[in-house]
């Protein structure tokens, strides 16, 4: 498909000739199925030296609500609810955090939940701690690999033109550098994911521009798993908007991106941004996927998000099979654990 | 009621309608039910209107398990609100644009016709607005309580200002269900036979059904078919509001009905219900991206602003909508927004 096209297809009414493609192209490559993980999420801090404008989480070392985990804590947090396939973790770039607290931190978690999988660090805070170990993405992703990092999630990308990235994360590295840590990432035998927020500011040819790089990267890496599209969440941001997506568009966007990103095996719809209701009618329009338990959302819900923290289990198999297709429960790198027939 | 000849050639029986709501692809079901409301409403337009929710009582003899509202009398928190309480809310309401009080209540056992024939003439000499008040099994135990017939009932609380009926307290027309769910509620024909005579007097009501309270979809097609029925017996019913039971804080045991559910019996209820001009999206309890949906899945009415719900609110449903975030959802959903009045005319355009 050409950029062009899927130009077009952001822009048509008829959302269900559209929702109907990308439906067809979901079942192409993942038949009937729909997967969930049982997960766990773990955001060790919120402190962080960027200040995007989006984000409602960061905070400042010393402002209100500002926190940081010990490792005592993050085990703690790890260990509390019932039991996970997959640990995901994210936080912000802390200021004084050296990389030998990263790596203890895989370290400690690997030994003590051995069949745990540790999905850790967006490219951002992988590029973060390259400069802290001062030794380069190569060597530092093959370090974090030792001690335990098991894929990456696909957290901060954002929207990849320069233009967009001044007004709305100025301080975030730009979008090459994402696909550059990426690229390093998948090289060293990492699967991860990739993301897109949209919703702000952005175009529609910047969404189109985002999912283009992503496809190019892709064809060269093979190393991407899932697509998530990212519902912007505007609560106490400085963005100054006061409108959620509109379930139309989070409808397209997932629609568009299934047909875009052929080479992509899964598309998420991410129910904590889109809530329950969307993310399952999602599944009708493209996405394949719909997250997991995730157990205790920090970064939406600060933005304002209304969906809950987590889901149980039989609440996402219930969800999936109300849309008549089959529930499948799978580890971090899509391997089947469970079909809900 | 306008109605398409097309699209009263191609009346879906209810075999029909029932293999649909099972089998057909989401997708399909909603273009379907899509192109009706084309057919039915030319001009891109979604409607919504200005009201307030006013619950004059939350005591209520019937303890219907599913409603997390109600009182009973001795209960602390049980409350009647004063005249004075409710002049001042429909003021309020009247200052924000409002054109309608929806006036509902509990099955208060001291209330009898006089209260309400009282209240209602003391709004109506205070203020111009319509009063979309009670419902059936409201009417109907006041009926009783009075000692009246529903017919002689309905008169005077028209001739005291009563100008239209929420067609609230339908639930679920099955008898089967309304055994489990509200063994005290009125039963199927007492509701559309209270409906029946309200139209025949020239009140006109909306239709309602709650789902996801344990009924099977041959319930849902049951209860279509019984609007069906009646709309062309009396033309009466302006529009048609499905909704989803909130279990939460009740006493039934059932998990929600989910998104997909909903934009399936939406679809359904349009492509059925071809003798009712409108379908209305509840974003009170589906939130308001759901209902930009919901208006590509057959609905052509986003309900109202809702300045105040209560009954909702207290099974935890806690969505809010002010008329600009309605505007802006018909847009995101590709049509242009409407104020409308009572009895669907257009009032002002966005």
């Amino acid at each position: 498909m050409s950029p062009d096209d899927a130009v077009h297809l952001f822009k048509t009414d008829d959302i269900f000739t559209l929702g109907r493609l990308a439906d067809k192209a979901a079942r192409r490559s993942s038949g009937d199925r729909v997967f969930f993980i049982r997960n766990r999420h773990i955001n060790p801090t919120n402190i962080c030296v960027n200040r995007c404008r989006f984000c409602a989480f960061s905070r400042s070392a010393k402002e209100d609500g500002a926190y940081e985990m010990s490792l005592e804590e993050i085990t703690k947090k790890a260990s509390s609810g019932s039991a996970v396939e997959e640990f995901h973790i994210v936080g912000g770039l802390h200021p004084d955090w050296p990389f030998e607290f990263y790596m203890d931190m895989l370290n400690k978690l690997r030994r003590r939940f051995p069949a745990v999988h540790i999905k850790a660090f967006t490219a951002v805070e992988i590029d973060y701690l390259s400069s802290l170990s001062g030794l380069g993405l190569k060597k530092t992703i093959s370090l974090l690999m030792e001690a335990g990092l098991g894929s990456m999630p696909g957290g901060g990308a954002e929207i990849f033109s320069p233009r967009v990235r001044k007004k709305i994360c100025p301080e975030k590295i730009p979008g090459r550098r994402w696909l550059t840590v990426m690229r390093a990432a998948h090289k060293a035998g990492l699967k991860t994911n990739a993301t897109m927020l949209y919703g702000h500011v952005e175009t529609v040819e910047d969404r189109v521009n985002h999912l283009l790089r992503l496809r190019t990267l892709q064809d060269e890496t093979k190393g991407f798993n899932a697509f998530i599209p990212l519902a912007f969440q505007p609560k106490n941001t400085e963005m100054g908007i006061d409108s959620f997506t509109s379930g139309i568009d989070d409808l397209k966007t997932i629609a568009v991106s299934r047909l875009f990103l052929d080479n992509f095996p899964h598309i998420k719809a991410y129910w904590i941004m889109l809530g329950e209701k969307v993310s399952q009618v999602a599944l009708s329009f493209g996405a394949d996927d719909i997250d997991g338990t995730v157990v205790e959302e920090k970064i939406a819900h600060m933005a304002g998000g209304t969906s809950g923290e987590a889901l149980e289990k039989d609440a996402l198999v219930n969800l999936i099979r109300k849309t008549g297709k089959i529930p499948v429960e799978r580890d971090s790198l899509y391997n089947i654990i469970k079909e809900y027939a | 009621m306008v109605v398409s000849k097309s699209a009263k050639t191609k009346r879906l029986t209810k075999s029909k309608a029932f293999t649909l709501l099972k089998n057909a692809p989401l997708l399909e079901l909603g273009q379907m039910a899509d192109g009706l409301r084309r057919r039915l409403h030319k001009k891109n337009t979604v409607t919504f209107i200005v009201d307030r929710n006013i619950n004059y009582t939350n005591i209520c003899i019937n303890q219907c398990k599913f409603c997390a509202f109600y009182r009973t009398k001795n209960h602390s928190e049980g409350y009647l609100l004063r005249q004075d309480d409710i002049f001042r809310k429909i003021d309020e309401t009247i200052k924000l644009g409002g054109t309608q009080i929806l006036l509902q209540g509990g099955l208060h056992p001291d209330l009898t016709i006089e209260y309400f024939e009282d209240l209602f003439r003391s709004i109506k000499a205070r203020f111009n607005i319509n009063l979309h008040a009670m419902s059936a099994p409201e009417i109907l135990f006041l009926a009783k309580q009075s000692g009246l017939s529903t017919t002689a009932t309905l008169a005077r609380l028209k001739a005291a200002g009563l100008g239209s009926i929420p067609g609230a307290g339908a639930e679920i027309l099955s008898d089967r269900i309304r055994e489990v769910i509200s063994p005290r509620k009125i039963k199927t024909l007492e509701w559309l036979d209270l409906m029946e005579e309200a139209h025949r007097q020239g009140i006109r009501s909306t239709a309602t059904m709650m789902f996801g309270s344990g009924e099977k979809m041959e319930d849902i097609v049951e209860h279509l078919d019984a609007i069906r029925r009646l709309q062309d017996k009396t033309g009466g019913f302006t529009a048609f509001i499905p909704w989803t039971f909130q279990p939460v804080n009740t006493k039934i045991n059932v998990k929600p009905a989910t998104g997909v559910e909903y934009l399936r019996v939406l679809a359904i209820s349009r492509l059925y219900l071809d003798n009712i001009s409108n379908v209305q999206a509840s974003w009170v309890t589906q939130g308001i991206k759901m209902m930009e949906v919901s208006l590509r899945f057959g609905a052509n009415d986003m309900g109202s602003t809702m300045i105040e719900e209560n009954v909702v609110a207290a099974a935890g449903v806690h969505y809010r909508a002010s008329k600009e975030q309605l505007i802006r959802a018909a847009q995101n959903a590709g049509f242009n927004a409407a104020q409308r009045d009572t009895f669907y005319r257009i009032l002002r355009r966005f």
